[in-house]
């Protein structure tokens, strides 16, 4: 891999490691399967291209952050008022959403912004090939610290202990609902702004840019969890909100460094058979998380497997004894 | 203190499921008072106690807890006055998290939850100094995961967390009922304890009778959905097992559950 395509996955993995973040708040805090993903990060991407056409890029990443929570809010309204599942809940505001984000570039299935000034020119101009490298890994930072923070907080405790026991939230007066809104606002502002800064690193936004955003995310997240959550493990002894965080990015970057070699090695004679091409990627994603979710069912399977034949031997030796 | 006027609750009204769970239940309770509750199963032991914390609404009547009406108060505002603990021992803590943060959102009850740090070196202490009055080895394990602990553990805990802050009123559902023997008496001792250091208003569910009257100020029992009897002062302090079985089959009419009851 030569160090600029290399470069260039991890400023992606960094970007879509607001995803990750925002699934680990979502999906590991909140213990909620949280669709809006999809949706959220177009509308981010969407919010941020158009304000960046009319020249003000930060306003644009400033609107993709609050477009994001805004949508965040409607799936928990959704799931906490009109108790409606946590799935459903999802998938009606992404489906809603791809109507939005549409009206907001214009009735236009992709907008450009192309040789215009975005959060990046500065940088780029600034300080280099290095420049873009830079500002996200800034962006990624400041939020990253602020939601280590918040989570141990009084509020971010509360948080954390909806997803765990809700029953016990409600006896320790919290209002669990509030919690969960709470949550899923954050963690779909974490994902407009992954979308919108996106939108600018690429000066473009289209419509089909969500799908399956979601599933990346989970990928990045769990290969994480697995590689980085445990050697962070190994090393320092315990798992915090921090090492989980950490894992997450970490697994994101991994993610994008995997997809830049097979598409580098889709040539060689073991893979050119498959022909694999970028849009492969969704379903190696979706792959990723079937095996990562159901090795734990297949290992007990197999060790189940193991236990009754080697009853079924020492039975038989008595038998024939 | 808690002022239940004419309680009812029907679940499934109006299908072939129909059941009076709760049927114009009127109890006073003065503050203080520590008050067992026995009765078969489904007597509506449980359902009394979830319109009391919140955990379900009633049908009609009034429930009142120091002179405030809090009939339709949602649970979790109920909750700052009212501490619940449930037969499972999963219920009232959160797993995933340790010790001390399950201690602190308790600690943190009735308050309003801040943007200040979570946990804290003094908080920390006290924990630790209430922990070793449990007296189960958890005041040096502040940093320990809460779902690697046993059900005892977990249930002394729970104890822990719903008396931390003072709460008016202590509701008890068997909570000592899926503990082993020993640990169950442990943890009934350490809830005597509380109650009587604290002088909490309390309200609890048992299926051992002995314990009924052993434990507390007065007994009440229920029979579907109505308290057929309520024992206090001189009359609760003769009462023997073997009278009160008898006494139940009078009022009711019935042969109570006793097999379970004696020997649980």
């Amino acid at each position: 891999m030569s160090d600029v395509a290399l470069r260039g996955a991890v400023e992606l993995g960094l970007v879509y490691g607001l995803v990750a973040v925002g699934l680990f708040l979502s999906y590991r805090i909140l213990n909620l399967a949280d669709l809006t993903v999809d949706g959220s990060f177009t509308l981010g991407a969407a919010s941020s291209i158009m304000l960046t056409a009319a020249g003000m890029p930060w306003l644009g990443i400033l609107a993709a952050v609050l477009t994001g929570a805004a949508a965040g809010f409607v799936t928990a309204f959704l799931q906490t008022k009109l108790k409606i599942q946590s799935i459903l809940a999802g998938i009606l505001t992404m489906t809603a959403l791809y109507s939005i984000n549409l009206r907001v570039m214009g009735g236009k299935a992709s907008v450009n912004a192309i040789n215009l000034t975005t959060v990046f020119s500065f940088f780029k101009d600034t300080f280099g090939d290095f420049g873009k490298l830079l500002l996200i890994g800034i962006f990624l930072a400041v939020v990253l610290a602020a939601l280590v923070l918040f989570l141990n907080t009084q509020l971010g405790l509360s948080v954390r202990a909806t997803g765990d026991n809700e029953n016990m939230v409600r006896s320790s007066s919290i209002n669990g609902n509030f919690t969960k809104t709470l949550g899923l606002v954050v963690a779909n502002a974490m994902v407009g702004l992954s979308g919108g800064v996106l939108a600018q690193y690429q000066q473009s936004a289209d419509a089909g840019m969500g799908i399956g955003v979601v599933v990346i995310g989970l990928a990045s997240l769990i290969i994480g969890e697995v590689i980085f959550g445990n050697l962070l493990y190994f090393l320092c002894k315990r798992r915090t909100m921090l090492t989980g965080v950490i894992s997450a990015v970490c697994g994101s970057i991994l993610y994008r460094i995997i997809i830049g070699l097979v598409l580098q090695y889709n040539t060689l004679p073991a893979l050119k058979f498959l022909n694999i091409t970028t849009s492969d990627m969704k379903l190696l994603s979706s792959v990723i998380v079937v095996i990562a979710i159901s090795y734990p069912v297949a290992r007990d399977a197999v060790k189940l497997r193991g236990q009754k034949r080697k009853l079924k031997q020492t039975d038989g030796g008595k038998e024939n004894g | 203190m808690l002022e239940l006027r004419e309680l009812c609750k029907t679940f499934y009204a109006g299908t072939v499921n129909e059941r009076k769970a709760i049927d114009h239940v009127n109890l006073t309770v003065p503050e203080g008072e520590f008050i067992t509750l026995i009765g078969g199963n489904g007597a509506g032991k449980s359902t009394l106690l979830k319109l009391i914390s919140g955990s379900y609404l009633p049908d009609s009547g009034s429930v009142t807890l120091s002179g405030k009406d809090v009939t339709y108060l949602p649970e979790h505002k109920r909750a700052r006055n009212i501490g619940h603990l449930f037969q499972d021992p999963l219920m009232g803590t959160a797993p995933s998290m340790t010790i001390e943060e399950n201690l602190s959102l308790a600690y943190l009850r009735g308050t309003h939850r801040s943007l200040a740090p979570a946990t804290s070196r003094k908080n920390a202490a006290f924990f630790r100094e209430k922990l070793r009055e449990l007296d189960l080895g958890l005041e040096d394990r502040l940093k320990t995961r809460v779902g690697l602990l046993s059900g005892g553990q977990r249930q002394a805990i729970t104890l822990l967390m719903a008396t931390i802050s003072t709460p008016k009123l202590l509701l008890l559902d068997e909570h000592t009922a899926a503990l082993d023997p020993a640990t169950a008496d442990k943890v009934l001792a350490l809830t005597r304890k509380i109650v009587r250091e604290n002088t909490i208003t309390t309200l609890m569910i048992t299926h051992n009778i002995q314990s009924a009257l052993d434990c507390g100020d007065r007994t009440l029992m229920m029979q579907q959905g109505k308290i057929i009897l309520d024992l206090s002062g001189k009359e609760r302090e003769r009462m023997t097992v073997e009278k009160l079985l008898e006494l139940f089959r009078q009022k009711s009419g019935e042969q109570l559950d006793n097999d379970r009851m004696l020997l649980s």
